[in-house]
């Protein structure tokens, strides 16, 4: 990287004179019918945070009723379909459509390309996303209510539920067709649209772990599409593939799925990944420890991803020379994420630290990510799992990798980024305020989970035993505040957009890729129309 | 509106509503689709509006990549990039592919020996005997004869392979700019790939009026059918999209040093051979 920031004269606008040309579309149609990768990047991010809104007051839902035992305020119907899209709408909705945003924001800036490598189809993949969320929102209003069914669809419960489920299949769709072809976008502009200079090795890590994303979207998403595929002609064309009956069988479903399910979840970690190899390095003033070693340690855990899905399922009935296979190679998985943490670790020893709150927020991705790693570890373990599985424990593991993981990632990249996307800079001490309240309630949310998990409370239930009262009271007021808290970034935002101080061009000193060392804040509406000299 | 905002180096393309569109024909089609599966009303016609809108905006949307392609506002960069596009959706399509055979190998390899079991025949499926082809336990009894190899799908086999030999004249054709061989390689591939779909057809109805053998036979039938019409539907789209190159060929359109759009049909027509030879093997021999 050092050859790309050190030798170059700081007075941007010189290399841009982006001043004369810097005209925007006007109207609807700038956001309609963009070909612009920074309008499609925020249009990402602000459907994503609306989801995140709409999943998030589901999941508010879900903690009001088990706030205490016993049934109070939904029917058991609804809080099963509660459970389903807050999982659906968090998953597809909420985090993958935030990391996207920031490949459309970044990656052009971050190779030096003038865009996309192809802008009408980046614009389809985000305007697919507002009618799959419609279908799945419509769903909660079809004849008997959402398919409380999980968001994991598992048959034979979705080839047996109501009309819902159709509009849920065709929704899984519709973000299939727009994840495949963002990811088609995303490899052809790194591969192909990198400014002369700028090797693949010499790239910040950001682009490589979309890189290796969009390959692992690409490879899983049709599968998902598959699955869905057989579930709908079971359910309407008279197909077996998941009815034992006709020589099919139910566990089929949990294959297909989970080959597709266990890439997802690194889906989802890999662009956090990216974004914390960004913002450690800039707040520790060094370069990444072990830069090669971190792409290679994503690259092997993209390959292992495909190769670990069947510790989804110990418990539905598997030879237990398998569950040893899936067992070995799941815990395999550790030892590059191991190298991952010990990386960004080594790469803040001995430097100049400052707290700003992109930083705190990837140190409590480092600590709570590592944590929900640790009893991912715990689960990968046959005998223990087969005890764990279907309990609150798992739910509080995968809470830890995506919320404390993937979304922390998002909000400490969001403060990164703000400064160069605005121009503006957020309000400091309303950041940190911001990270303390989140990283305090999602441990009073998620950490008692463990526990319940362990005592054998079973997840996706309405109602439970008295002896799990003390901790679900605890966990729901956890919810209430982490949800509340989510109101005061929201504000954070919009103060920043609307009357945040005037940022630098470089506004963290140790940030080096191209859009902190070549572009001025906020970045122009067209940047790299030529390629940078690097 | 601003068309092309620069063009040393890169092509990008101004304001489109094409996307929108794409947008809108799917969101018609989804829900369309959910109501209909369901007999709802209403359900018909938001589907046909749907594939309405979204011919309309396959038809605008290819004919202004290829008039821009035409005018000459790709350069060499924006031909690779199409050409790791469409190399990466074929992957994709792979990958789809990959799950109906995935299964199919599930089904033969796990589910009906499971269910032919001992601890199943006893318990719950007496008699049941293993095997393949089977519609498992319950359907068994309704019977039901398999699609013979040695027939039509032979004969298929031989229409698809052929068809990407002549499609690789027409391609000959086009580089050593032999207008008439490129014309000529492609109306062959074209007929042979809708022979193949005439055949296709009427062997789905031997097998629906004569072999009682349907979608609903069991775990062969659902294979047997979602896996050659997933294909068929792929032939289908690429005799579209073989048309499409045929009338841009009589048209002039394409030069040796610059036909992606040739090339990527072509590149999706040998896909879908290749899966076509994987079915033959999979479905139809063993
Ligand atoms: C060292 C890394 C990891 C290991 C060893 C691991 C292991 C596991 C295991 C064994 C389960 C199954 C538990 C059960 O259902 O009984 C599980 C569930 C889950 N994991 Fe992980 N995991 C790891 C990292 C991650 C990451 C990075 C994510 C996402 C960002 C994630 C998301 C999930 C989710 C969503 C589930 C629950 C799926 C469901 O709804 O059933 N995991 N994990
Ligand atoms: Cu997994």
């Amino acid at each position: 990287m050092s050859t790309v920031t050190h030798d170059h004269p700081h007075d941007l606008s010189h290399d841009q004179d982006h001043d004369h040309h810097d005209h925007k579309p006007t109207g609807i149609m700038r956001w309609v019918g963009s070909t612009n990768h920074k309008d499609i990047g925020t249009m990402y991010l602000w459907f994503s945070f609306t989801m995140f809104l709409v999943g998030g007051a589901m999941a508010m839902v879900i903690r009001a009723e088990l706030f205490q035992p016993g049934l109070q305020i939904v029917t058991p119907e609804f809080f099963n379909s509660m459970t389903t899209y807050h999982g659906l709408i968090m998953v597809f909705g909420a985090i993958m459509p935030a990391f996207v945003g920031f490949a459309n924001w970044l990656i052009p800036m971050q190779v030096g390309a003038p865009d996309m490598a192809f802008p009408r189809m980046n614009n389809l993949s985000f305007w697919l996303l507002p009618p799959a969320a419609f279908l799945l929102i419509a769903a909660q209003f079809a004849p008997g209510g959402g398919a409380g069914v999980g968001w994991t669809m598992y048959a034979p419960l979705t080839t047996q539920a109501g009309p819902a489920m159709d509009l849920t299949i065709f929704a899984v769709h519709i973000l299939g067709i727009s994840s495949i072809m963002g990811s088609i976008n995303i490899i052809t502009t790194i591969l192909n649209m990198r400014a002369p200079g700028m090797d693949l090795m010499k790239m910040p890590l950001f682009c490589w772990t979309w890189l290796i994303t969009a390959y692992l979207l690409v490879a899983s998403m049709p599968v998902l599409a598959g699955a869905v595929t057989m579930t709908l002609t079971d359910r309407h064309f008279g197909t077996n593939f998941f009815n034992a009956a006709g020589g099919g069988d139910p566990v089929l479903y949990q294959h297909v799925f989970w080959f597709f399910g266990h890439p997802e979840v690194y889906i989802i970690a890999i662009p956090a990944f990216g974004v914390i190899s960004q913002v450690i390095p800039a707040f520790s003033r060094k370069p990444l420890f072990g830069y090669a070693s971190m792409v290679y340690a994503t690259a092997s855990i993209a390959i292992l991803s495909f190769l670990v899905w069947g510790h989804h399922m110990y418990t539905a009935g598997m030879p237990v020379e398998t569950q040893l296979y899936f067992m070995y190679a799941t815990t395999l998985i550790a030892i590059p994420t191991g190298v991952k943490v010990f990386n960004w670790v080594a790469t803040m020893w001995q430097g100049s630290l400052t707290f700003e709150t992109p930083m705190l927020f990837s140190l409590g991705f480092l600590f709570l990510f590592s944590l929900g790693g640790f009893t991912g570890l715990v689960l990968s373990v046959v005998p223990v799992d087969v005890q764990l599985q279907d309990t609150y424990y798992v739910v509080a593991h995968f809470h830890y990798v995506m919320v404390a993981g993937a979304l922390f990632s998002a909000f400490a990249g969001i403060y990164f980024w703000l400064p160069k996307w605005t121009g503006k800079m957020y309000d400091e001490t309303l950041g940190k305020w911001h990270f303390w309240l989140s990283l305090i309630f999602f441990n009073i949310t998620f950490f008692v989970q463990h526990f319940l998990g362990l005592a054998g409370m079973p997840r996706r239930i309405p109602d439970y035993a008295l002896q799990f009262a003390e901790f679900n009271k605890i966990s729901s007021l956890g919810a209430f505040g982490f949800g509340l808290s989510q109101l005061l970034f929201l504000y954070v935002v919009v103060k920043c957009i609307r009357s945040g101080e005037k940022a630098l061009d470089r506004q963290w000193d140790g940030a080096d890729s191209l859009e902190w060392t070549h572009l001025p804040s906020p970045a122009p509406y067209h940047s790299f129309t030529t390629p940078p000299k690097l | 509106m601003t068309t092309k905002q620069n063009t040393d180096n890169y092509y990008v393309p101004g304001l489109s509503h094409w996307p929108i569109t794409a947008s809108l024909a799917i969101g018609l089609l989804g829900f369309g689709a959910s109501l209909t599966v369901n007999h709802m009303t209403g359900g018909n016609i938001l589907l046909l509006c749907g594939f309405l809108v979204l011919f309309f905006m396959f038809a605008g949307w290819f004919s202004a990549v290829a008039h821009e392609s035409e005018s000459g506002s790709y350069n060499a960069q924006v031909d690779k990039s199409f050409r790791w596009g469409m190399s990466w959706f074929i992957f994709s399509e792979v990958m789809f592919f990959g799950a109906f055979f995935g299964a199919l190998g599930y089904i033969r390899l796990y589910s009906i020996p499971d269910l032919g079991s001992l601890e199943h025949q006893a318990l719950m499926w007496p008699g049941f005997k293993a095997g393949w082809p089977s519609a498992g336990p319950h359907f068994s009894t309704s019977g039901f004869s398999p699609m013979e190899a040695w027939g039509v799908p032979a004969i298929n086999t031989g229409l698809l392979l052929s068809s990407g030999v002549t499609l690789t004249i027409a391609h000959w054709g086009l580089l050593k700019k032999n207008r008439t061989q490129l014309i000529w390689g492609l109306a062959a591939t074209i007929a042979l790939g809708m022979t193949f779909l005439v055949f296709q057809a009427l062997e789905y109805s031997t097998a629906y009026s004569e072999m009682n053998l349907k979608l609903t036979s069991g775990a062969y039938g659902a294979t047997f059918f979602m896996l050659t019409g997933f294909h068929g539907f792929h032939v289908t789209v690429g005799t579209i999209m073989l048309w499409v190159i045929l009338f841009r060929s009589v048209a002039g359109h394409f030069t040796p040093e610059h036909h992606f759009g040739f090339e990527g049909v072509a590149w999706y027509w040998h896909f879908v051979d290749v899966v076509w030879v994987l079915l033959f093997v999979l479905v139809y021999i063993l």
